[in-house]
């Protein structure tokens, strides 16, 4: 029995959905009153703090969504595993969701305290034409209609776009700009207190919950679609 | 396993990376100055291209005892630690706006050491903690 077998996977992916289900209220709730209730206010900007919580985690998962939608864009288009041109279709509209959150929570953030909504500087800049290039490369997706060459000019796009990743992330060194630098690093200590951590790392959890549960509802949409061609074929 | 399709479109994949690549150079050439957000007080006095009387942003260090506010105008210190820069300006500063913090002012210079603001913002460190670890941080200085 083959487990990648499109009418096998749909009953895994059903129960994965049910197990997800049953957990995400318990750990949303213990999130949320981590990131609301519980954790301390900052010395200096008392409750706005509270925004990094979602903001943080969300700027996260939009980069590391377009990195793997760009690897497997390309792995698509070099060997066609049908099974990654299902996955990016169903992975793109989620990192466009949260590329937007990251950037609406920052200016939110930003008003109280910078004192404006928006500049143009570096790290800013660079989200945003990572936002335009999830919005190009979801255009390109459903209104391109030559599909024979969908898969070259996916590959053109991400490529394009993945180098973008380590723009952003290192843009906040390389300038200067009125953006913080990462206050949280791969090696080293990191500069927020582990009482705030706590629930950044718990509504880091929530959201990439929340994203399995989009992504495998998605997923299984477009198996179904591809069934149903399937059967109007026959 | 690598057919001469697959060669192909690999062949394809590198030439895309690598005239994106040649691009971004160029752009990056040609953007250098304009990238960064700021310049720093000391940049001001050493480049000579920076005229009096033009837009310019400046962050930097607010000055310790050096903010003076009436009822019409406050006016402060900008410094990078070596040289500094006196800044003017009327309207409201935002709340993180403090002595020894980060600024970034925008406005136009008079001279090099003179600067008529028309917009104040206020930088923030990657620093995160409660208030009673900052009192034991400060008291343990």
């Amino acid at each position: 029995m083959n487990i990648f077998s499109f009418g096998n996977i749909i009953i895994y992916i059903d129960r994965f959905i049910k197990f997800i289900n049953s957990i995400f209220f318990v750990i949303l709730i213990v999130g949320l009153s981590f990131a609301l209730i519980i954790s301390p206010i900052d010395y200096l900007q008392g409750d706005t703090v509270r925004i990094m919580y979602v903001h943080v985690p969300s700027a996260w998962i939009g980069l590391s969504i377009f990195s793997i939608i760009a690897i497997s864009t390309i792995l698509n288009y070099v060997f066609k595993i049908k099974n990654l041109f299902l996955l990016l279709k169903s992975l793109a509209p989620i990192g466009l969701l949260f590329t937007g959150l990251s950037i609406v929570t920052g200016s939110l953030w930003g008003k109280p305290t910078w004192g404006t909504w928006w500049a143009w500087d570096a790290r800013l800049t660079s989200m945003l034409v990572l936002m335009l290039f999830y919005v190009l490369f979801i255009l390109s997706l459903k209104y391109l209609k030559d599909k024979e060459n969908l898969p070259k000019i996916l590959s053109a796009i991400s490529i394009l776009g993945v180098i973008n990743i380590p723009i952003i992330k290192y843009s906040v060194e390389w300038w200067s700009t009125l953006h913080q630098p990462a206050s949280i690093k791969f090696l080293g200590t990191s500069s927020i207190h582990y009482s705030m951590l706590i629930p950044l790392f718990l509504m880091l959890l929530v959201l990439l919950l929340y994203c399995a549960l989009i992504f495998l509802m998605k997923y299984k949409t477009e198996i179904i679609k591809i069934k149903k061609q399937n059967i109007k074929r026959l | 396993m690598l057919t001469k399709k697959i060669k192909t479109r690999l062949f394809f994949l590198l030439s895309v990376i690598f005239i994106t690549l040649l691009f971004l150079t160029f752009i990056y050439l040609s953007l250098k100055k304009n990238i960064l957000y700021f310049k720093t007080p000391s940049e001001i006095f050493i480049f000579d291209e920076i005229k009096s009387n033009s837009k310019i942003r400046v962050g930097g260090m607010v000055k310790k005892d050096s903010i003076q506010q009436n009822n019409k105008e406050i006016k402060f210190i900008l410094t990078d630690y070596k040289k500094e820069l006196i800044v003017v300006y009327n309207g409201a500063v935002p709340n993180l706006f403090s002595e020894e913090r980060g600024a970034v002012v925008e406005g136009k210079l008079n001279d090099k050491s003179y600067l008529i603001a028309d917009r104040i913002l206020a930088k923030h460190d990657e620093n995160y903690m409660p208030p009673e670890m900052k009192k034991i941080l400060e008291n343990a200085k």
